[in-house]
C-alpha cells in the first residue's frame, strides 16, 4: 500500500459507516464537476524503497561532491567539517519531528535550544538581542532593511558592493515591495570607497549594509565605516561570517545596529544552497521590531523555569498585515546544528578555528601568487577567503579542466557578479582543506595558465 | 486503549512533581567548566604566525566570544535530554490544523544525508552538479502536474517567501502591462502570512468575508473587485476545511477586472489528484513541501515553498532557474538560467533548499501518481471520520463543527458552548489533552470561529488513534462536568506545567545572562 497510510479496505469502510456515506467519493462531490481532475497525475507509480533509494543514489553520484575531491569554493556557503555528534543530535525524533512550538508545555526541549541558540548569537556578534534564527543569509538583508525603515522612518538602503552579490539582489527584489530604492557603494583596492560610501548616504537613507569579510575576502574596517552611517541618523547593518567571528572585531563592537549573515558554517552541510539558516541580531532598542521567532525565559504555575515564544505580537499569526515580518516556518533544526557545533568548538575551539583560517588563508594566498601569471586581486587583510587575478589566461579557460571532459577547478569565478572582475576568482579555506590539498591546487593552476 | 499512553499520568492532577518536572532546566552555557572542551582541529599545518602580523590589530576580537567549555559526553547528553522534554510525531498523534503533521519518512532522510547531495557546493559549476540539477528539474515537472501550471520556480524558502514572490510577481506582471493597481483581496479565514505578506509587498489588505457556506462571501466579493485590485489570495480548501464550490466564478470574477489568482498551498494535502489549482483558474500557486511532500518540520523548519505559475506569469519568476536542453549524444543537460532579464529577481541565495528538494522528491517517488491520490483521499476520509466521532456524545454537545457539511482534510471546532456551559475555555481543554498523550489542534484559529480548535488528522494515522483522540477528549469533556477546575489548571504531567507567557512578554528574557 502506497503512501504510508495504515487504512486497510476494513478499516476505510467502517469509517465510511460511521460518516454515512458509501464512498469517499460521496466526500468530494463538493469539488463542483468543471474543477474536478478527470484522469489520474502523469507521474509514474509509486517505487519501493530500495528502488527509490537506488534513483536518487545514482543522482547524487551525478554530482562531484566535496567528498571526493578538495573544493576551494565559498562565496558565503563553505566545505567545514561538521561534527558526527550534530547528525546525532539533529536525527532524534524530538528534534526532527515536531511542529513549530505553539504548546511550550511538551516542547520545551526546542525552546531551550532556540533561547540557547539566541545566547551564542548574541555571544558571537555582541549585540544583546538575537532572534531564533531566519531563513537564510541574503533573505536575512531584506529582513534587516524592513526593520530599518520602520525604526527610521526612512526609505533609502546604501550598500556596500563587498557585500554578497546575492543579498543585493535579494534586497533589490524587495525593495520593490517595501518601496524603498537601494544605492550601492564601490570598491577600491578590495574595500569598500569611504568617499563613495559618505557621498550615498542622505537624510533618506535608512540603513548602510557592509560585509566583514567582503565579498571578495577582505577584512573592512567596520567601525569607521560605521560612524558615516551614524553621523546621517542611519542604522549599520552588518553581514559577517560567523565562523570568523573567533578573531575579527564582532559587529557589536563596531557600531552595528545589526548584524545578520547566513549560518551555513556552523553545523550546516552544503546541501547545494540550503536547507542552512540565517541569523538576526541587534540592540535593545530595536527588540520589539525583531523579524522571526524568539524564545524568552519565564516560569511555570509552580515556579519552575521554563521558556516560551515571546514578544509575539510581532508576529504574522498574531499580528497579520502590521506584523513586522511574513517569516512562520523558518529553520529550528538547522539553528539546533549551529548550536551543537559551537558547543563542540567550545570557547577556545572557536578561537583556534578562526586562527587556523587566517593562517592557511595566508599561506594560500601566497602560495598561488608566486604563480605566473597570477596576483592577489587586492592586498587587504584576508580572514577565510581570497581573490587571485589572472592577468593573461581566461578564467574560463583557468578553471575548464584541461583535458575539457573532467570536471572544473573548484574555485568561484566572480565574473558573472562583478563584470568589473571577470579577470578574477574566489578562493575559500576551511579546517578541510589542508596545506596539500592547497599545494594540489596550486599545481592545477600551475598547469592551466603555463 | 492506546497503550502508549501512560494511562496513570492522566490521573494525576495533584502537585506531586513528576521526575521530569523535578530535573530544572540548566543550560548548556550554566554547565560550561573552565578547561572542559570536546573538539580537537586539525594542525594547521603552516608557519604559525602571529595574528596581527596578518589582520591589523585594531580589527582583531579581543575577548573570545562566552561559548560554553564542555565535553563531548555533556553535549551529547544536555541535547538528550533536552530532547525528551519535546512531544513530537514520531512518539504520538498530532492533529495540528494546517499544518500536515504525516510521517517523515526515514528513507527521505537517508538519501538526502548522501554525500553526492549533501557535500555538494551550491556554486558547484553545472557540469559537475547534474544529478542535482535533474532532481530539481523533474520535481519541478512533478509540482507542475500536481498544481495544474505549466511552470515552477522552486527557490523560496517556504511559504511565506513563496506568497511574496507571488505578490511581487502579480507587482511584476501588472507593471508590464502598465498598470499598478493597489488592493490585495483576502478572505478573512486566511492565514497570518498572507495580509503579512502582501503588506511586505506593498500592497494594501482588503479582507473578503465568508458566507455562511464557509466561502467565499460573493455578494461582498463583487462588492470588492474592481481594477484595483491586484491579486486574491484564497485557499481551497479553507482554513475552515471546506472546499469552496463558488471557484469558478470567483476566478472569472478577479480576471474579469484584471487581477490575479493567488492560491496558498498550505492545505494542497486535501487535493492531490483530485483537482488542481491550475484548473481552478489560479495563476500562482505556493506549495509547502514541508506540510503536502514530507519534510520534517524539525521544531518550526527548514521547509520550502516552490511556486507553481502560468504562462502569463513566467516571464517573471525569481532567477536562476533550472533548466533542460539537449546534451552530448542526445542526453538531457541541465543548467542554471540565469538570463531572465523581466525575473523579479532573487528571494535568497543560490537555488532554494535542495536538502528539503531531495526529500520530497523521495516521497513523490514512493508515492506514485496512485499513491498521491491515495494520501488526499485518505486523509479527507479520515478527517470526516473523527469530525462524525466528535459529533457523537459530549464532543457533539459542547464542541460543535463551525460548518455542517462534509469537511475535506480538517474540520473547525467551536469551544463556545464548552466555554459556556462548563467554564473550561479551547485553551484548557488543549492543555489537559497533553496529560492524556496527544498534541492538541491548533487553536483560535480561524478567527472568525469563536474559541475555534482546527483539527487535521492526516493520513498516516491509524483508526485507532483517531479514536482514542476521541475517546479522551470526551473522557475531558465528562470530567469537566465534575471538576472543570482540573481542566483549567492542566496540564499536569508535562515537563512544565502551564508557563506565564505574559511575565515573558513584559520583561523580556531572551538569552543566557552573562
Amino acid at each position: 500500500m502506497a503512501g504510508y497510510t495504515p487504512t486497510t479496505p476494513a478499516d476505510r469502510d467502517r469509517m465510511l459507516e460511521t460518516i454515512g456515506v458509501d464512498s469517499i467519493d460521496e466526500l468530494f462531490a463538493q469539488i463542483p464537476e468543471e474543477v474536478r481532475f478527470d484522469r489520474e497525475l502523469d507521474l509514474e507509480d509509486g517505487l519501493s524503497e530500495p528502488e527509490v533509494h537506488e534513483r536518487l543514489a545514482a543522482m547524487a553520484a551525478a554530482n562531484r561532491s566535496t567528498e571526493q575531491a578538495p573544493s576551494f569554493l565559498g562565496a558565503g556557503m563553505y566545505d567545514h567539517y561538521v561534527p558526527a555528534i550534530v547528525d546525532a543530535i539533529t536525527q532524534r525524533s524530538e528534534f526532527l519531528t515536531p511542529y513549530t512550538p505553539y504548546q511550550p508545555e511538551v516542547s520545551q526541549g526546542g525552546l531551550q535550544v532556540m533561547f540557547e541558540f539566541q545566547t551564542a548569537m548574541s555571544e558571537l556578534t555582541g549585540l544583546p538581542v538575537s532572534n531564533a534564527g531566519l531563513y537564510e543569509g541574503p533573505s536575512a538583508a531584506a529582513s534587516a532593511a524592513y526593520l530599518a525603515m520602520a525604526a527610521t522612518g526612512r526609505t533609502g538602503l546604501v550598500a556596500s558592493r563587498g557585500v554578497h552579490p546575492h543579498s543585493r539582489e535579494t534586497l533589490a527584489t524587495h525593495a520593490g515591495g517595501f518601496g524603498a530604492g537601494l544605492t550601492e557603494v564601490g570598491l577600491v583596492d578590495g574595500l569598500t570607497d569611504p568617499g563613495e560610501l559618505e557621498a550615498a548616504i542622505d537624510e533618506q537613507t535608512a540603513v548602510v549594509f557592509l560585509q566583514n569579510p567582503n565579498f571578495l575576502g577582505s577584512v573592512e574596517d567596520i567601525a569607521a565605516l560605521g560612524e558615516l552611517a551614524s553621523a546621517r541618523g542611519a542604522l549599520l547593518a552588518v553581514a559577517v561570517d560567523p565562523m570568523t567571528l573567533g578573531v575579527l572585531k564582532p559587529p557589536g563592537e563596531c557600531g552595528a545596529d545589526i548584524a545578520f549573515g547566513e549560518g551555513q558554517p556552523l553545523g550546516n552541510r552544503l546541501d547545494f544552497g540550503g536547507p542552512s539558516f540565517g541569523f538576526f541580531c541587534a540592540r535593545e532598542e530595536n527588540i520589539r521590531r525583531m523579524p522571526g521567532r524568539i524564545a524568552g525565559e519565564t516560569t511555570d504555575l509552580d515556579g519552575r523555569r521554563g521558556f516560551v515564544l515571546t514578544l509575539q505580537t510581532r508576529e504574522q499569526h498574531i499580528r497579520r498585515e502590521k506584523a513586522t515580518s511574513n517569516i512562520c516556518t523558518a529553520q529550528a533544526l538547522n539553528a539546533l546544528a549551529a548550536l551543537v557545533h559551537l558547543s563542540w568548538l567550545g570557547r577556545e575551539g572557536f578561537v583556534e578555528m578562526g586562527a587556523l583560517l587566517a593562517r592557511r588563508t595566508a599561506f594560500a594566498r601566497e602560495r598561488l601568487s608566486s604563480i605566473e601569471g597570477l596576483e592577489p586581486l587586492h592586498e587587504a587583510p584576508v580572514v577565510r577567503e581570497f581573490a587571485m587575478r589572472s592577468a593573461g589566461t581566461p578564467v574560463a579557460s583557468l578553471l575548464a579542466c584541461p583535458s575539457g571532459t573532467g570536471p572544473s577547478l573548484p574555485v568561484y569565478p566572480l565574473g558573472r557578479d562583478y563584470p568589473e572582475f571577470a579577470d578574477s576568482f574566489l578562493v575559500a579555506i576551511t579546517e578541510q582543506r589542508s596545506r596539500d590539498d592547497i599545494e594540489w591546487l596550486a599545481a592545477m593552476l600551475e598547469g592551466a595558465s603555463a | 486503549m492506546n497503550p502508549e499512553v501512560d494511562t496513570a499520568a492522566r490521573d494525576r492532577t495533584g502537585p506531586d512533581e513528576t521526575p521530569q518536572q523535578a530535573d530544572r532546566a540548566v543550560t548548556i552555557f550554566e554547565k560550561s567548566v573552565p578547561g572542559r572542551r570536546a573538539c580537537q582541529l586539525p594542525g594547521s599545518g603552516v608557519e604559525e604566525v602571529p595574528l596581527a602580523d596578518l589582520i591589523p590589530s585594531h580589527l582583531l576580537r579581543e575577548e573570545p566570544a562566552g561559548l560554553p567549555e564542555v565535553s563531548e559526553p555533556e553535549i551529547i547528553r544536555h541535547y538528550n535530554r533536552l530532547s525528551r522534554r519535546n512531544f513530537d510525531l514520531d512518539t504520538g498523534f498530532y492533529p495540528l490544523g494546517s499544518c500536515t503533521m504525516k510521517y517523515n519518512p526515514r528513507l527521505n532522510e537517508r538519501v538526502a544525508a548522501l554525500p553526492g547531495h549533501a557535500r555538494l557546493h551550491p556554486a558547484t559549476a553545472p557540469g559537475d552538479a547534474q544529478g542535482a540539477l535533474e532532481l530539481m528539474y523533474l520535481l519541478q515537472e512533478a509540482l507542475s502536474e500536481i498544481c495544474g501550471l505549466p511552470h515552477v520556480s522552486l527557490q523560496p524558502s517556504a511559504g511565506s517567501q513563496g506568497e511574496l514572490a507571488g505578490l511581487l510577481l502579480a507587482r511584476a506582471c501588472h507593471a508590464d502591462q502598465g498598470r499598478n493597481p493597489g488592493k490585495v483581496l483576502i478572505p478573512d479565514t486566511s492565514h497570518g502570512t498572507n495580509p503579512a505578506s502582501v503588506s511586505m509587498a506593498g500592497y494594501e489588505v482588503v479582507k473578503v468575508a465568508t458566507d455562511g457556506q464557509g466561502g467565499v462571501d460573493m455578494e461582498d466579493l463583487r462588492a470588492k473587485v474592481d481594477e484595483d485590485v491586484a491579486c486574491l489570495m484564497l485557499t481551497n480548501p479553507n482554513t475552515l476545511g471546506v472546499f469552496d464550490r463558488n471557484i469558478t466564478e470567483i476566478a472569472s470574477l478577479v480576471h474579469e477586472a484584471g487581477g490575479l489568482l493567488y492560491y496558498d498551498g498550505a492545505n494542497l494535502n486535501a487535493i492531490m489528484g483530485q483537482c488542481r489549482p491550475g484548473d481552478m483558474g489560479f495563476d500562482i500557486v505556493h506549495v509547502n513541501l514541508h506540510k503536502s511532500f514530507s519534510q520534517p518540520h524539525g521544531g518550526g523548519g527548514p521547509g520550502a515553498g516552490p511556486i507553481a505559475v502560468s504562462d502569463r506569469v513566467e516571464p517573471y519568476i525569481p532567477r536562476p532557474q533550472v533548466v533542460k536542453s539537449e546534451g552530448e549524444a542526445g542526453r538531457p543537460a541541465y543548467d542554471l538560467d540565469f538570463d531572465r532579464p523581466k525575473s523579479i529577481g532573487r528571494l535568497r541565495g543560490f537555488q532554494g533548499n535542495f536538502g528539503v528538494f531531495v526529500r520530497s522528491y523521495a516521497y513523490i517517488l514512493s508515492l506514485g501518481a496512485d499513491g498521491l491520490a491515495e494520501a488526499s483521499r485518505t486523509a479527507v476520509l479520515h478527517a470526516n471520520y473523527l469530525k462524525s466521532r466528535l459529533a457523537q456524545g459530549r464532543a457533539g454537545q459542547y464542541l460543535p463543527v463551525a460548518f455542517e457539511r462534509h469537511c475535506m482534510h480538517e474540520f473547525v471546532l467551536s469551544g463556545a458552548p464548552m466555554k459556556r456551559e462548563l467554564g473550561i475555555r479551547t485553551l484548557d481543554l488543549a492543555k489537559r489533552l497533553l496529560d492524556f498523550g496527544f498534541h492538541p489542534p491548533t487553536v483560535y484559529f480561524p478567527l472568525l470561529v469563536d474559541e475555534a480548535l482546527m483539527v487535521e488528522p492526516v493520513e498516516t494515522e491509524a483508526k485507532e488513534h483517531l479514536d482514542d483522540f476521541a475517546e479522551a477528549i470526551e473522557s475531558i469533556l465528562e470530567e469537566a462536568e465534575q471538576d472543570p477546575g482540573i481542566a483549567s489548571e492542566a496540564p499536569y504531567t508535562t515537563p512544565v506545567r502551564r508557563l506565564d507567557e505574559v511575565g515573558a512578554t513584559r520583561r523580556p528574557v531572551i538569552r543566557q545572562p552573562d
